[in-house]
Parts: structure tokens; C-alpha cells; sequence
């Protein structure tokens, strides 16, 4: 298969090159937001380290980490490195105690995040003349614009149909010719359902590959996804502190990691419990540092996401490192449906009920193709009534806040006291049923 | 002139009830009347009970979550169009049944209506003077 690269010079350029060109880069990089960002510098006076240090690429490590904690402390620009006239857009995730977490992006930043995203695109195979399904959310999750420029700079046909309307998407599939379908792999199999309600073969459709990501996905549900859309379906990686989507992507000859655009993205795989380095190949903590982002550079953020490093040569002939598929978190952080979901942030909305306790507990399943979301709440007297309707309205109240609070859906069942398990020290909040 | 009912939440699953009526049996407590409300999810029970505080104590003992809710128990011949004219005292006051739910007693001459409005003062207040014979909680239990 001759593999088609967006920019071959970088994406195949011997480890040395890539470097020093990283080297240079980090060096710049660090110089700058010492010089521009006071809790950066702070952060690395008391780490006792200067600018100065960092003589290779190993001299990384002596840098202090970023967590996401960081981001909201300095809530919502406090990070920043330029001044904001020369932000021209801004993003927002879900924080962990109802506080986002806040990028920016100057111009040049879209540009380079275009670059990269157009990168991925090829990867999969993508090219001008494509018709690009968007199918991720459009507005301040990072998923829609991101795959969006990326698709455009590409030089293929955006149908930028966002999430949701299902019977729609799958008529401008059709009508348009979609050939490149962009979404979560599991509104993908949501697709797939409706079609086969709506009696279309997949075979009658255009899609060549399918873009999957912002969820973690195995390899049984790939199986799936490319059996029942007929398409070859891919797993992209991105997270929006570090960038949206386009950190990483598979290519088309291997399953076995993403390709990380290190020339922008700098990995490390630590150990979560000591913050140590871990030798290349082992499984750890992924912790990446951006190394040409202006408005909102990140030095070793802390993703919480399980992975390992991948340093042979692909046969797609890049020299760029692979990411193992993210196998798991070292936190409690839950995704459905592509959002991200924290047990402390439904704890937050559930005490600012008045009366509710925190007896709760979150289960999480796929029902068909879809994840659900239910909170099961004890029922204690400040809250009990005798009347249906008080109780009922209390369990639409939930939801809505919650809806409100994390934009996800969620179904609230009232269960009677001590039906939720009481452990010893940390409570299990989480049930997860989806078996991924 | 009101009558204290305990009400008790309920999932629903199996053996919920007997459970409950176990335990106040286990405990001497005889039930004058109940009713239960239900959801897909969950259910009400609500009980009238001769021991409203040893019920309540014994219930929440064994984990249950239980509230006490004032209602009024109205006495009425047992005969055709008995809780029509108490519905329509109500209705001309403008009160809101909130739930209701009856039983007959012993002698099968009377039928005891209990009612929860949002307004029990003025409800004892209309029904009284609509003529209605309004009972108290030992009267109840000695029926």
C-alpha cells in the first residue's frame, strides 16, 4: 500500500532530526512562558530549575508538571501566554468541580491545529475530494472545529452535520456521498442501527473510513463498527488542553498505536504514583508537552490516560512514535457519550439540592449502542414525601441540573437508604457496565 | 381533629411489603388501614397504625425511610353516593385532594375516607361544617 503523507519531510524524518527539531523547540518554548506566565515561573523557581536547564531533550523530566487543577486555578485565562487581542478563539471542557477548563488559540494556533488535523486526515487515508462527515459536536468541545479546519485545510468538502438527528445524517450520507465519517464510535454504531431501521445497506453508501475518537473504544467494538458500516474505521486522540483532536492518529497499516505528532506534541509515559519516567515501552501515565502552541502552550500536562509508547519503525514508513489505545485512567473520570464525566461533579450538583445526601452512586451502560447514565440517590427523610409527584418532580429536578451542569443526559432512579454499598475509606461511586 | 399516617418509600422490588408488615407485626403494631401509591421506579406506602411512634422508630430501625404526614379521616355511611358528597363539599371549597383512600368499618355501617389536602385546617374547618363527622386517631383505632 504507498502511503500517502500530508507533510512526509517531518512525519519520516529520522529520530535524530526530530530531536533536535523538539530540542529547539522545548528550549523556546520553556524560555517564553518562564518569561510570560508567573504561575509557570513560580512553579519552576520552587522546583529550584531555570530556563537555562534544559540542555536535551532528558532535562524534560526537571520540569514541574501541569494537572488540571493548574487550569482552574487559573480559571479562565490565567495561562495564557499572549495578550488577549491575539486569542481569536476560545474552548471549553468540563471541569472537575463545575469549573471549565479554558484554551485559546491565536490564528496561527488554528493554523498549526488545522496542520495537524489535516495530518490525521491523511493517515486515514483522507484527501481532497473527499466528502468529510462531521459528525462530532460543533461549539466549545473541541471535536467539531477542530476536525472541521483539518478537513477544510485538507482540501476536502466539509458537511459540518454536528451530533444528533440521526435519520438526517444518515440522508445526507446518501444524498451527499459522504466517504469519511468523523464522530464517536459509539454514535457510529448508533448510525449503523438506524440504518438497518431505516432498511439502508451500508453498502449503498459511499464511506470509505471511518475517524473515530474522543471515547475509549476496543478492538471488538472496531470489529463492529467497520462490519456494520462497511468501512475501515480508525482511532484519532486528542485532548483540548493539549490541543482538540489530532495529537495522535492511527494510519492505515497498523492497529497498533497512534502516531503522535511529536514535532508539536512532545509524549512521556510516567509512573502516576511517583512521577518518575518510565523506560521507553512501558505502560504508564501519558503526559504530553505542547512544544509550538502560542496563545496556550502546556508543559508535562498530566492527561490521566493509561498508554505506552511505541518506538519501532511502522510500516507506513513514519518515524513518529505510536500511543498504545488509551486503555484506562488513573482517575475516576468517565466518559459518555463523548463527554466528560466526573463522579465529583454530580456529587456537586446533587448537594446543591437541598436535602439530598451523598449517598449516590453513578451506573453506567450501553443499552444497544448508546451509553446511559443512571444516578441512583437514597431516598433519606429530609427528601421523602408522601406524594408521588414530590418525589417524581425531585428526580426531574436532578436531571435537569445535571443535564444543565454536564450536558449529559441522565436517568435518576430513588433507591431506599443503605442500598448503596458503604465501603471502607474511598466510596465506590462508579459502576460501570459497558465492558470496554 | 387530624390523624397522623406514616408513610414509608419503597423500591420495587420483591418482599418489600410483606418485610414491613412483618416487622410491625413482630413488634404488635395492628395496621387500621393503608394504601399504596406506586411508580415504575418506586412505590408509597402509607399506613395507619394503632403505635404511630413505636411504627416509625421500629420501621427506621430496620432501614426504611419513613415520614409522618398529618391526614383526615372522614366518616361517612356506607351507602351510595357517601364519598360523593364529601367530594363535593370539597370541590365547592376549592380544595386539592393531594390522595385519598378508604376502608369500612368493623360494623360495615360506616365507611372511613382518608383524606391529604395541602389545607387541613380548612378542610377540617369546611367539613365540619358541611356536617361531616371528622375522627380522631383514637377513634380510629377503636373502630
Amino acid at each position: 500500500m504507498k502511503t500517502l503523507y500530508w507533510e512526509e519531510e517531518i512525519e519520516t524524518l529520522p529520530r535524530v532530526g526530530l530531536e533536535s527539531i523538539q530540542l529547539r523547540r522545548l528550549q523556546h518554548l520553556v524560555a517564553r512562558v518562564y518569561k510570560t506566565v508567573a504561575p509557570y515561573r513560580h512553579k519552576m523557581e520552587e522546583a529550584g530549575v531555570t530556563p537555562e536547564d534544559i540542555k536535551t531533550l532528558a532535562d524534560l523530566r526537571k520540569l514541574p508538571f501541569t494537572v488540571k487543577d493548574d487550569l482552574r486555578d487559573n480559571y479562565p485565562f490565567g495561562l495564557f501566554t499572549v495578550p488577549m487581542e491575539e486569542v481569536v478563539r476560545v474552548h471549553a471542557s468540563s471541569g472537575t468541580t463545575g469549573k471549565p477548563t479554558v484554551v485559546g488559540y491565536t490564528w496561527k494556533d488554528i493554523e498549526t491545529w488545522a496542520g495537524v488535523m489535516a495530518r490525521a486526515l491523511t493517515c486515514a487515508g483522507a484527501h481532497k475530494g473527499d466528502m468529510v462527515h462531521n459528525a462530532y459536536g460543533y461549539g466549545l468541545f473541541t471535536g467539531g472545529l477542530g476536525a472541521h479546519y483539518g478537513a477544510e485545510r485538507l482540501g476536502a468538502a466539509v458537511i459540518p452535520v454536528s451530533g444528533g438527528n440521526t435519520k438526517r445524517q444518515i440522508t445526507i450520507m446518501k444524498d451527499f456521498g459522504s466517504t469519511v465519517l468523523l464522530s464517536t464510535p459509539s454514535y457510529a454504531l448508533n448510525l449503523a442501527e438506524t440504518m438497518d431501521a431505516l432498511g439502508v445497506d451500508p453498502k449503498s453508501l459511499s464511506l470509505r473510513v471511518g475517524i473515530f475518537g474522543a471515547e475509549p473504544w476496543s478492538e471488538n467494538m472496531r470489529e463492529e463498527v467497520e462490519r456494520k458500516l462497511n468501512l475501515k474505521a480508525v482511532d484519532i486522540y486528542g485532548l483540548s488542553e493539549v490541543m482538540g483532536p489530532g495529537v495522535a492518529m492511527e494510519c492505515l497499516q497498523t492497529d497498533k498505536g497512534m502516531h503522535v505528532f511529536e514535532d508539536h506534541f512532545l509524549p512521556e509515559i510516567i509512573d502516576p504514583d511517583t512521577g518518575e519516567v518510565l523506560p521507553p515501552g512501558e505502560k504508564g501515565e501519558l503526559v504530553f508537552t505542547t512544544l509550538t502552541k502560542e496563545a496556550f502552550p502546556i508543559i508535562r500536562y498530566r492527561t490521566k490516560d493509561i498508554s505506552r509508547l511505541i518506538y519501532d519503525q511502522c510500516e507506513c514508513g513514519r518515524t513518529l512514535v505510536r500511543m498504545e489505545k488509551v486503555t484506562g485512567r488513573t482517575d475516576d473520570m468517565l466518559i459518555i457519550r463523548g463527554v466528560n464525566v466526573f463522579p465529583s461533579q454530580v456529587e456537586h450538583v446533587l448537594m446543591s439540592i437541598e436535602g439530598v445526601e451523598p449517598h449516590y452512586q453513578i451506573v453506567v451502560e450501553r443499552e444497544g449502542n448508546l451509553d446511559t447514565m443512571t444516578i441512583q440517590v437514597e431516598v433519606s427523610e429530609s427528601i421523602f414525601s408522601d406524594e408521588i409527584r414530590v418525589l417524581e418532580k425531585l428526580s426531574r429536578t436532578i436531571e435537569v441540573e445535571i443535564k444543565d451542569m454536564l450536558g449529559v443526559t441522565c436517568k435518576v432512579k430513588l433507591v431506599e437508604p443503605k442500598t448503596i454499598q458503604r465501603s471502607e475509606g474511598k466510596a465506590q461511586r462508579v459502576i460501570d457496565k459497558r465492558n470496554i | 381533629m387530624r390523624v397522623e399516617q406514616i408513610a414509608v418509600f419503597l423500591e420495587n422490588k420483591s418482599g418489600r411489603l410483606a418485610e414491613i408488615t412483618s416487622i410491625l407485626a413482630e413488634n404488635d403494631i395492628n395496621i387500621r388501614a393503608l394504601s399504596v401509591a406506586d411508580t415504575a421506579d418506586f412505590g408509597i406506602l402509607r399506613l395507619i397504625v394503632d403505635k404511630v411512634e413505636k411504627a416509625k422508630s421500629v420501621l427506621k430501625a430496620n432501614g426504611f425511610t419513613v415520614g409522618k404526614t398529618m391526614v383526615i379521616a372522614v366518616e361517612v355511611p356506607d351507602r351510595t353516593g357517601g364519598l360523593a358528597s364529601v367530594l363535593k363539599a370539597v370541590d365547592e371549597a376549592g380544595l386539592n385532594v393531594e390522595y385519598m383512600y378508604a376502608f369500612v368499618n368493623k360494623t360495615g355501617e360506616d365507611a372511613v375516607l382518608i383524606f391529604r389536602f395541602d389545607e387541613v385546617d380548612k378542610a377540617i374547618e369546611t367539613l365540619q361544617k358541611s356536617g361531616f363527622k371528622i375522627l380522631t386517631g383514637e377513634q380510629i383505632c377503636a373502630l
